[in-house]
């Protein structure tokens, strides 16, 4: 009973010291607090009440047990993480993203090419594409390679919508300035295209990040060799090991946020000049 | 336009068509490529020699094929659509159906849950500076590949039938929406709302009569997004709840029984769902948006 009420009046607490954050100046030391509090106060009344309530480790292991197991099975997690996040989600988010960026190359040279694929591409990327991973797992095998194959194709289509958008966004008047130039339709296309279409191809590259480790776990659904987050997942969770399974989702969890985080910095580092990352550096 | 654009102005439909015939022809081609060795092996078990007609032809009428040929799967399809009873467990329909109400009540609860934080967001600062990061890191999380055990630990927990992957659903769809939402509800101008303050206008009046009008073009794009993610929440959901309905139930069953069949029908199903599901939405939004004269 106490852990349970002491954990609310935590909460109630920490959401004071926030709203009395929200009303100081902006400041970027202060405004790290409020989330931090925030994910504690969850984390302290999610353990409480498994305490208070008497939850079985069976639904809903507590916060403790997790961080327990996923120090003890580090080696476990470490291999099943270069498994899925480095074999097969990378390995296919970089083929994807190669073979869309290429594909948009030649749909912004041929405007018949564009027109046709930009209705079919935007049409694929609403569709159920992970429904593809048994098909694929069947062809591929269950290696690392099918699941490289269907990230390769969930990540296709949002990388080619969001580039051939954002090869429309240079002016006339700046390709007008570049025929001054004489440039060269290769120099147009380094120097004043891709650099204008950056933003938007970001855009897409941080969608697709989730993407990619969604789908190298689901595709592991469908078959793997023994190891791989989603080979653990499936195989912990019907025997009720809920610890190991919560502790593949903090893995899941950590490199999802690595993989954005990685790309929200490239994106700041190439995009330097654009409005929505100046003065926030 | 430019010089290049010799066909039809701004015609899409032929270089869609054009496009769609090429895939078409593709496909039909990798059918044979990638069935032929089947056939190779039963012709040699035979001693017989496969003439090309041969091949072609048995290529595209394999029994469980590597990859079928579209008119395979369309008449799949229509085998286990329209010859078979709603009811019965072969049909096609009525596997879309569960998957349909899951999407639907999924998208029901992720569009709730998604405008009341975005108004949560917009009205209070507390809210936006501690919930908003983690709404962010929320998608960071392959939520999606955690979901069957979320299914599994649900489903101990009581819940079963529909309710743990609507769950799953939300979790997805609630994402673009608040986004979206957020986005919506903080494009009233400054003037507007100065205005409606001469107007001695309440929080609510405000909210009611200017900032949600305001948001609904912003709205129906969150809702398309969010109809999409839906679905694949259910599919995805539906792979270990064992309960033996729906797409995503077929098309794992077809993946374990090695029928390819089943997985293209199911995968295309999926498709023609999503699609006329966001059709919907948007001649709602032609709609609505046409009365309210906010389309251009």
């Amino acid at each position: 009973m106490v852990y349970f009420w002491g954990a609310i009046v935590f909460w109630i607490l920490a959401w004071g010291i926030n709203i009395w954050i929200a009303r100081q100046n902006e400041s970027k030391v202060l405004s790290l607090f409020p989330p931090i509090l925030f994910g504690v106060s969850v984390m302290f009344i999610w353990e409480a009440s498994i305490l208070q309530f008497d939850v079985s480790p069976v639904i809903l292991p507590p916060p403790s047990a997790i961080y327990y197991k996923f120090i003890s099975s580090i080696p476990i997690l470490w291999g099943d993480f270069v498994q899925t996040a480095i074999k097969g989600a990378l390995s296919g988010y970089l083929i994807g993203c190669g073979a869309a960026f290429l594909v948009s190359l030649i749909a912004d040279k041929f405007k018949f090419f564009e027109r046709g694929v930009l209705p079919i591409g935007n049409f694929l990327a609403a569709m159920p594409i992970i429904g593809i991973a048994p098909i694929l797992v069947m062809w591929y095998g269950y290696g690392w390679q099918s699941k490289a194959a269907v990230v390769a194709v969930m990540v296709f289509f949002p990388i080619l919508v969001n580039t051939v958008q954002g090869m429309k966004m240079s002016d006339k008047i700046h390709k007008d300035l570049m025929q001054t130039y004489n440039a060269s339709y290769f120099q147009t296309l380094l120097k004043l295209r891709l650099s204008t279409a950056m933003p938007f191809i970001f855009n897409g590259l941080k969608i697709c990040t989730t993407l990619a480790l969604i789908g190298a776990i689901v595709a592991e659904f469908f078959g793997s060799p023994i190891r791989g987050m989603g080979f653990r997942i499936s195989t912990e969770a019907p025997r009720f090991a809920l610890d190991m399974v919560w502790a593949e989702i903090t893995v899941a969890a950590i490199a999802g946020s690595l993989f954005y985080g990685g790309v929200v910095l490239l994106e700041k580092w190439v995009t330097f000049w654009h409005p929505s990352q100046r003065g926030r550096a | 336009m430019n010089k290049r654009s010799w066909i039809g102005s701004d015609n899409k439909i032929l270089p869609v068509v054009c496009i769609i015939t090429f895939i078409v022809i593709i496909w039909y081609g990798f059918s044979i490529v990638l069935n032929a060795p089947w056939e190779y092996d039963k012709a040699k078990r035979n001693s017989i020699t496969l003439s090309t007609a041969d091949l072609v032809s048995q290529t595209w009428s394999q029994k469980r094929p590597k990859l079928p040929t579209p008119h395979q799967v369309t008449k799949e399809i229509w085998n286990t659509t329209v010859n078979q009873k709603v009811t019965s467990k072969r049909s096609l329909i009525y596997h879309g159906l569960i998957t349909f109400y899951e999407t639907i009540y999924g998208f029901a609860f992720g569009t709730g849950l998604g405008i009341l934080l975005a108004i949560g967001i917009v009205y209070n600062r507390a809210t936006a500076m501690s919930v908003m990061p983690w709404i962010i890191t929320s998608q960071t999380i392959p939520i999606l590949a955690i979901a069957p055990m979320i299914v599994v630990a649900l489903g101990s927990a009581g819940f079963s039938g529909l309710m743990p992957i609507a769950i799953i659903s939300m979790y997805l769809s609630f994402f673009p929406v608040v986004v979206g939402m957020v986005k919506g509800l903080k494009s009233a101008e400054q003037l507007e709302i100065d205005q409606m303050k001469t107007w001695s206008a309440s929080k609510t009046q405000v909210l009611f009569k200017l900032r949600a009008p305001r948001s609904t073009p912003y709205l129906f794009t969150s809702l398309k997004l969010g109809m999409a993610a839906s679905l694949v929440g259910a599919i995805v959901g539906e792979l270990p709840s064992g309960g033996g309905k729906g797409l995503g139930f077929r098309m794992l069953s077809g993946s374990t029984f090695g029928n390819t069949l089943h997985i293209w029908s199911g995968l295309f199903s999926a498709a023609i769902l999503a699609g006329s599901l966001i059709a919907i939405i948007s001649i709602i939004q032609r709609v609505v948006l046409k009365r309210m004269a906010l389309e251009l």
